[in-house]
């Protein structure tokens, strides 16, 4: 229970997805201008995230370690998602509609988003039971949704700023998320035990 | 041999994904009324809002629903009204195409004083009402460039320019504009009044050199009936204005803008 709960809080606070692996930073750019179309971006990847931990876990586990076929787990993984995320999206919009108007507009980008690969890789490589792969998936979902919002909290600050003109726009906006990664470093020396 | 138990392996993994993708679209698909899909291809998918709705798709939608009027989307204009209408099997009104207009060409005013916050025009208009002497005049930050969707206004010696070419009619500029300088006019507008200001004439001379005094010159040339000073300035009702131009010609200012007919450019 314990190891549980360590790997969740490394996930979210120490190895944070965007601030320390850098991983989906073009969702983490491309959205954050309103907290909550952030916060909606978050929920998709926190959705899409835990479920394609699970199914990568079980295709690697199931078709493609009995056959050999471990060093093409990037491909499978790529093509696992995609139709994953396009399966969901279809049952969303028959079946639950509300969440579908939500999440629509967010569930295609998160096709080709490096963060959910990443997490089913890194899964594999840290050599994650089913359960850990799950936990893992959704919790670092949830860092990226923290981040996600933090920043477009501070993103909302920027656009009241008055800046020299040559930062103005997205290189303010880059520094500022290397800011918060550095704060982020921090966590770094977080230890429990 | 190596490569081909892979290759079979993905090849298979694919086929049925595919197949579970194809059942599944069948399986859940949404029946989605087509006059929704076919009045959305018409529509010019700028997504403006202009219609009040989020986007050209949610405008469509409501259209079939029976909960938004045919004749909504200006930046599609008459055009697309009467298609639409065919599509929903009704009679559409024309629809008068319209364009936004900035009612300030008061460059080089005088100014009240240096406003150094937050570069938008709403901060500004709380701090005394914006820098400028004029109370009714453009600020100049460019709050309505910055919503535009079209880049069809351009700030220019401190006041906002419309590029008519460009602009689609939506109205997002009308609505953040604190000072509520833009109009949207027709867009077979001929003449309009460059001025927003109530003030008198004394005062307006005093700032400005293109404020409306409320001379009653226009007034007086009109033939028909159209312009009105209302107080100290001068309002055009553009559905009387039959396009003489007397007005513009007389005006003492210079603030009666005429504009190249049908495509409403300022004449030099």
């Amino acid at each position: 229970m314990f190891d549980i709960f360590m790997l969740m809080l490394s996930a979210i606070l120490i190895e944070n997805f965007i601030f320390s692996k850098f991983m989906g930073c073009c969702p983490f750019l491309g959205v954050s201008e309103k907290p909550d179309t952030a916060l909606g971006m978050g929920c998709a990847v926190t959705f899409v995230m835990t479920l394609a931990s699970a199914v990568t876990w079980g295709v690697y586990r199931y078709i493609l370690v009995p056959f050999g076929l471990e060093y093409l787990k990037t491909i499978a993984f790529i093509l696992v998602i995609a139709a994953l995320v396009q399966f969901i999206e279809m049952f969303l919009k028959r079946f639950v509609p509300a969440l579908y108007s939500a999440l629509g507009i967010f569930l295609p980008l998160i096709t080709t988003n490096c963060a959910v690969l990443g997490a089913a890789l890194l899964n594999i490589q840290n050599e994650y039971s089913f359960i850990e792969s799950v936990v893992y998936g959704f919790s670092a979902a949830l860092g990226f949704t923290l981040a996600i919002v933090i920043f477009a909290g501070i993103r909302q600050r920027l656009v009241l700023a008055n800046p020299p003109k040559s930062f103005s726009g997205f290189p303010l906006i880059l520094i500022a998320a290397g800011l918060a990664a550095m704060a982020f470093a921090g966590f770094a020396g977080l230890s429990i035990s | 041999m190596e490569i081909l138990i892979p290759a079979l392996w993905f090849a298979l993994l694919g086929g049925v994904f595919g197949i579970i993708l194809a059942i599944a679209s069948k399986v859940f698909a949404v029946k989605v009324d087509e006059r929704v899909s076919s009045i959305n291809e018409i529509l010019p998918g700028a997504n403006c809002g202009g219609c009040g709705y989020a986007g050209c798709s949610a405008y469509a939608e409501a259209v079939v629903r029976g909960e938004a009027p045919i004749g909504a989307c200006n930046a599609g204009g008459n055009a697309v009204a009467q298609k639409m209408a065919e599509i929903m099997g009704e009679v559409a009104e024309n629809v008068v195409e319209k364009r936004a207009f900035v009612l300030c060409h008061g460059e080089g005013g005088t100014m009240k004083y240096i406003y150094e916050g937050a570069p938008d025009c709403v901060s500004a208009a709380r701090l005394g009402g914006g820098s400028r002497q004029c109370q009714y005049g453009c600020i100049g930050l460019g709050s309505c460039a910055s919503v535009c969707d079209c880049d069809a206004i351009e700030i220019k010696g401190g006041v906002a320019h419309i590029l008519p070419e460009k602009c689609i009619g939506c109205g997002k500029c009308v609505n953040i504009c604190p000072k509520n300088l833009i109009k949207l006019l027709p867009e077979s507008t001929v003449c309009y009044v460059g001025c927003n200001s109530a003030d008198k004439g004394s005062a307006v001379r005093s700032y400005c050199k293109a404020g409306c005094i409320g001379c009653k010159m226009c007034e007086k040339v009109c033939e028909v009936g159209a312009i009105k000073a209302d107080g100290a300035l001068a309002v055009i009702d553009q559905s009387l204005c039959i396009g003489c131009k007397r007005c513009a010609e007389k005006c003492p200012r210079k603030i009666i803008k005429v504009t190249k007919n049908g495509i409403c450019k300022i004449e030099e």
